[in-house]
């Protein structure tokens, strides 16, 4: 049996996981997490580790020259930088509004990229 | 002079929470002044995701929280100025601002509410010797550059500080193609959430030096290099232990000050520790009718707690502009051995409903101890904990009945013996 400590990311709490595994690397207990979703992380990140993304594209027509979006989902680590190259080409004009998907599918992910406030037009 | 029932300053998190609550008890005559061109304040510029757990019960991004506080205040119609900059407040509970549309103005509330945010520690706040070369930024500003202007800051990067900010950027700026050579931090221990240590530099391989400082930058035009070294228990710089990183930039994320120049003025009374005013259950200052809420009261790591104080700085606002707000007997509260700060300093129990929250800090970290909190002398509750750290604030709810006891100071302390 092996212990392995680690932080859950889910959210700002922080919990500090204890994550007991067998010999054979199958999991046997996550202790340490104060909701449902700790042990899911856990879990997860022993096996497939997934990130939020969030950044910008690239807006016109409104008050700033960045709209800030968010994946829909949680997407396989190792894919980050590929879909932030895929965001730098993405442009949008004015207004926009929250959770408009901006990108549907990005990198064949099955995860569309979601506007994460509304711009108004402004001249 | 124009006069309201309440003047919120500040349209940030804090500040549209709190004129939400006050409208959702009864107020009506709201005015929101807010020196940028729109309202949210800083989440419009933190593009990244983990607000509104508590909040919303959901993780939003920053600019996602801050709309949602945003339709709130625009679905009940209740007004406020943009690029309204307030640049006296006085005793008299009087307001002088400027803004582009209105030039000078002098307008007056029965009650207002502080919620200017705070304000980013500077290069000149810790003395780095070197050039003064571009490429110095303290790590909000290049935050907002990056996430709301479009402009990238650097492409080799040196962070000084290791609070979310510093770590936020970190991973910002490596996810828009620089290279962020490491983040130096003067303390033995980070001052950042740990989950940002582990997805914004353990996921990207960046080096964390704890107990480095930056000694040197290099450059005259431009940030050429940047010098650090390892620092000995009294922070000093120790000899022959110095790295030089390659650089063109350098991030500086050494803290945040609550933003009080208006409250100084006012001849507010502060408290050194949280630099903020002081306050008692009901978020009052010194100064009767004004209250104070989120980070110019405390700097907190939440914006979810934020939005909370300011929801409670509401509902007190609307106590005291229907005259409900009682004054009378109060009990101190007291940061003893380990305890950074309590907010609120002091109590009127005859304005407790059913319980109070006291918020406080630790001085430094604690692993397995407990905390205790005492009604003068006498303990009232012993919090074991695991884990103490002074990047965390920590939480305690008391019951008024309890709080009411206490004759005139109530204490919190870490004790590290536990028998």
């Amino acid at each position: 049996m092996k212990k392995i400590e680690m932080i859950c990311i889910v959210c700002p709490m922080s919990c500090h996981l204890e994550v007991e595994k067998n010999d054979d690397g199958s999991i046997l207990s996550v202790t340490g997490n104060s909701c449902n979703r700790g042990d899911g992380y856990a879990r997860k990140e022993l096996t497939n580790p997934t990130r939020m993304l969030t950044s910008t594209i690239k807006i016109t027509g409104a008050i700033y020259n960045r709209l800030p979006v968010i994946t829909s989902s949680d997407i396989p680590k190792g894919k980050l930088f590929e879909v932030m190259k895929a965001l730098a080409s993405i442009e949008v004009t004015a207004p926009v509004k929250m959770n408009d998907v901006i990108v549907t599918n990005i990198c064949d992910l099955g995860i569309d990229i979601i506007a994460s406030r509304s711009m108004e037009k402004v001249n | 002079m124009k006069h309201f029932e309440l003047i919120i300053i500040g349209g940030g998190s804090a500040g549209l929470s709190a004129a939400v609550s006050a409208f959702e008890n009864g107020v009506r005559d709201i005015l929101v002044l807010e020196r940028d061109k729109e309202l949210g304040g800083i989440l419009q510029q933190c593009i990244h995701n983990g607000f509104g757990v508590h909040t919303f019960k959901e993780e939003l991004s920053g600019p996602s929280f801050a709309e949602r506080f945003i339709n709130l205040v625009k679905e009940k119609h209740i007004s406020y100025k943009l690029n309204a900059m307030v640049i006296h407040l006085n005793d008299d509970k009087t307001l002088e601002y400027v803004s582009p549309e209105e030039g000078y103005n002098v307008i007056k509330a029965s009650a207002i509410i502080l919620a200017m945010g705070c304000r980013e520690r500077t290069r000149g706040a810790i003395a780095v010797p070197g050039y003064r070369p571009a490429g110095v930024w303290s790590a909000g500003t290049a935050q907002r550059y990056i996430n709301m202007e479009g402009f990238m800051v650097g492409k080799k990067i040196f962070i000084l500080g290791s609070g979310d900010i510093g770590l936020i950027m970190a991973r910002r700026l490596t996810l828009e193609g620089a290279e962020v050579k490491g983040v130096a931090e003067i303390m033995p221990y980070s001052n950042g959430l740990p989950r940002n240590i582990k997805q914004c530099l353990e996921d990207f391989n960046i080096p964390l030096f704890l107990s480095h400082t930056i000694t040197k930058i290099d450059g005259l035009d431009r940030v050429s290099g940047v010098t650090i070294a390892q620092v000995d228990e009294s922070m000093r710089p120790i000899p022959n232990t110095e790295k030089t990183f390659d650089v063109d930039t350098v991030l500086f994320s050494i803290g945040l000050i609550p933003e009080n120049a208006l409250s100084e003025e006012a001849n507010i009374e502060m408290d050194p520790k949280t630099r903020g005013p002081k306050v008692d259950e009901s978020y009052q200052t010194s100064l009767n009718g004004v209250f104070a809420c989120g980070n110019v009261l405390h700097v907190h790591d939440l914006v979810d707690f934020v939005a909370e104080e300011g929801r409670k700085a509401g509902i007190a606002a609307a106590k005291y502009i229907n005259s409900q707000l009682e004054e009378g007997r109060f009990v101190n509260t007291l940061a003893k051995k380990g305890i950074g700060y309590i907010v609120p300093q002091r109590i009127h129990p005859v304005n407790l409903d059913k319980t109070i929250e006291l918020m406080f800090r630790v001085t430094k970290q604690y692993k397995n101890v407990e905390i205790v909190i005492k009604n003068d002398d006498e303990v009232l509750r012993v919090i074991k904990k695991k884990h103490l750290a002074p990047a965390e604030m920590e939480k305690v709810i008391l019951k008024a009945s309890d709080v009411a006891l206490c004759q005139q100071t109530l204490t919190i302390e870490v004790v590290e013996e536990v028998a």
